[in-house]
């Protein structure tokens, strides 16, 4: 297919509907509003569900329940929206059936702005819900790369039967730019051996639920999840690196921080400093290892983020501290210039000169 | 269970025939029930299965459990079953019956969950006419946390979190489910019934069947509404339990039906 002019928001709608996405849940809420509405007309159209809850605490439940009988399903959200929807989260990882969750992150805490952000990053890696899960977290950084993250999501979240977040700041969901969608997959209307369906003959009910009544049943189920999640820290990692080889110092971004810290790595390799950018495109599984192995040879690291520095604490559990971590960015939904980032790897570069 | 009837065979030998009077409904599990002695959730588990066996819908039916006393409602039937978050049932069971919408799919909620945190979940429900059966225990009380005040308990009673009594002019009023819910044009079937003596539980199982036939008949949002009793949290005897469900609960809380559809009162002219 030819690539075509596409804002965010509608090719991660668009991308949902190719891959066989069967069922829509949500609540309107900037930035992430387009989706809804593409959905809404999109899916109807294909004999697909669609509907508009009451709330996003409704939305997440009814995104709970057509998990549990096994159809591919998603929704999709902004910052407020997701602390609403932590419930369902939450049962949803301990009733491990399949589920994807968009978040076009925008400025909190409260009610915040509609500026895009990342500020949702410690939330949806590391608090997405009460107990011990964590929902694979993807990051796109271009809109294609979220049309092909949107197919992976489904998958993901099926091979796993757990959540799969795409995570973004508002400008990935509000902005154009040229992509290609795939081609489309009919819905797959055959369900899973677990899932509810009514008996319809098997000699046994499916139960789906998150109750494990004493210590030790509970106890014994946290020790299965925690072996799932290894599973996926073991296989699921992944990341990007621009110009990491010969790096003496490496910039850690995501999203639209990566791609403005992708123009200043440009600009000051031209000046000859060895900057490169290691981009995590998984936050959760977080690419510790990679990152150790590059502080072998890489005496400092600068994280970029839309937020107070999240992300930076992961950096630095990887880095290890006999490394210099340094932070740039800030909340409130402001996107950092290409200029502020040079200016500080500059600063970044002299004192490592100076101490060598 | 089961009784004796002798007949005459052809060669005029006596003959037992076992002629099976009662037996567990097969959409009821083995496993026995958590509840409390004297308490009416068996007997609405037991009207539930019975209907189901009736209309041929345990290989159809999906059970979606409350949090509260029946939170493992899903153990004491044989029917697939899933376990909501506190008071999002009616969600859960819209997310299923809209991808499965052959299926049978029923809530089964008490009054804290459905009347207090699950409110706005069980309005939508029945605004946008999901076709669903939702059973609604109403016992006026939270039963599993240990009997606390609901928004179902009636002025003057005494919980642990109201000891003087409800006190109307701090914590409101009674909420009439059955009559609420019975305003919303979604609504197809929405009736209170009571458990507390052998003709009003029959008057509960054909409302539960109506219920059923409601959803089977693609006419909207269901609802049954069961007057029930709590002797452990009210601190009374089964029997005395069932006495003050009488004569405090119904006067609260009038039996009726508050929404029958007209495809609903033709079908039951036919019958």
């Amino acid at each position: 297919m030819a690539k075509e002019l596409l804002k965010g928001n509608v090719a991660i709608a668009e991308a949902a509907i190719r891959a066989g996405c069967e069922a829509y849940f949500g609540y309107p809420i900037t930035p992430q509003t387009e989706i809804l509405e593409h959905l809404a007309k999109r899916m109807p159209e294909l004999g697909r569900v669609f509907l508009q809850a009451e709330s996003e605490v409704a939305a997440v439940n009814m995104v709970y329940g057509a998990a549990c009988a096994g159809a591919r399903v998603m929704t999709s959200s902004s910052s407020p929206g997701i602390s609403l929807m932590q419930e369902g989260i939450s049962y949803i990882a301990s009733s491990e059936v399949p589920a994807v969750f968009v978040d076009v992150m925008r400025g909190g805490p409260g009610l915040g702005n509609i500026q895009p952000t990342q500020s949702d990053y410690n939330q949806v890696t590391k608090t997405a819900g009460h107990g011990d899960f964590h929902p694979i977290v993807l990051a796109p950084a271009t809109i294609q790369e979220a049309i092909d993250l949107m197919a992976l999501s489904f998958d993901l979240a099926e091979k796993y039967r757990t959540l799969v977040f795409m995570a973004l700041d508002g400008a990935i969901g509000q902005m154009m730019e040229p992509a290609e969608l795939p081609p489309m997959q009919e819905v797959r209307r055959e369900r899973p051996s677990w899932a509810l369906t009514g008996k319809q003959g098997r000699d046994h009910k499916n139960i789906v639920t998150s109750l494990y009544l004493g210590a030790e049943p509970l106890t014994k189920f946290n020790a299965k999840l925690q072996a799932k999640l290894a599973e996926i820290e073991a296989n699921e990692i992944r990341y990007d690196e621009l110009l990491t080889d010969d790096a003496q110092l490496l910039i850690t971004a995501y999203g639209t921080a990566a791609r403005v810290a992708q123009t200043a790595v440009k600009r000051l390799r031209q000046e000859n400093i060895p900057v490169g950018l290691f981009r995590p495109i998984t936050l959760w599984p977080f690419p510790t290892e990679r990152l150790g192995q590059l502080a072998g040879r890489v005496p400092a690291f600068l994280s970029v983020e839309m937020n107070a520095g999240q992300m930076i604490h992961d950096v630095r559990e990887a880095v290890g501290r006999t490394v210099t971590v340094d932070f740039l960015g800030q909340p409130g939904g402001v996107i950092p210039l290409p200029e502020e980032i040079e200016d500080k790897v500059r600063q970044m570069w002299l004192k490592l000169e100076a101490v060598a | 269970m089961t009784a004796l009837a002798f007949q005459r065979s052809e060669k005029k030998i006596l003959k037992p025939i076992e002629k099976l009077v009662y037996e567990r409904p097969h959409s009821l599990d083995e496993n026995h029930t958590h509840y409390c002695p004297g308490c009416t959730h068996g007997i609405a588990h037991r009207l539930i299965a019975e209907v189901l066996d009736e209309l041929g819908l345990q290989e159809k039916a999906i059970l979606v459990a409350p949090v509260g006393c029946a939170v493992l409602a899903y153990n004491y039937f044989d029917v697939d079953g899933a376990e909501a978050a506190h008071g999002r049932a009616p969600a859960m069971a819209t997310g299923l019956k809209r991808v499965n919408p052959d299926s049978v799919v029923f809530t089964y909620q008490g009054d804290g969950d459905l009347a207090s945190i699950g409110i706005a979940e069980v309005i939508h429900t029945a605004v946008r006419g999901e076709n669903i059966t939702v059973i609604f225990i109403n016992n006026a009380i939270y039963g599993m946390t240990g009997g606390q005040m609901a928004p179902t308990t009636i002025p003057g009673q005494v919980t642990t979190s109201s000891p003087n009594g409800r006190d109307t002019a701090q914590t409101g009023y009674p909420m009439q489910i059955a009559e609420l819910l019975s305003g919303l044009p979604g609504t197809a079937y929405s009736v209170r019934r009571s458990l507390h003596d052998t003709r009003h539980i029959i008057q509960a199982k054909k409302a539960i069947r109506t219920a059923f036939e409601a959803q089977l008949q693609e006419l909207g949002f269901s609802i049954v509404e069961l007057l029930s009793s709590c002797p452990t949290n009210w601190g009374m005897t089964p029997i005395k339990a069932l006495d003050w469900a009488r004569d405090n609960m119904i006067p609260q809380y009038p039996l009726g039906d508050y929404k029958v559809v007209d495809e609903l009162k033709k079908k039951r002219r036919n019958r």
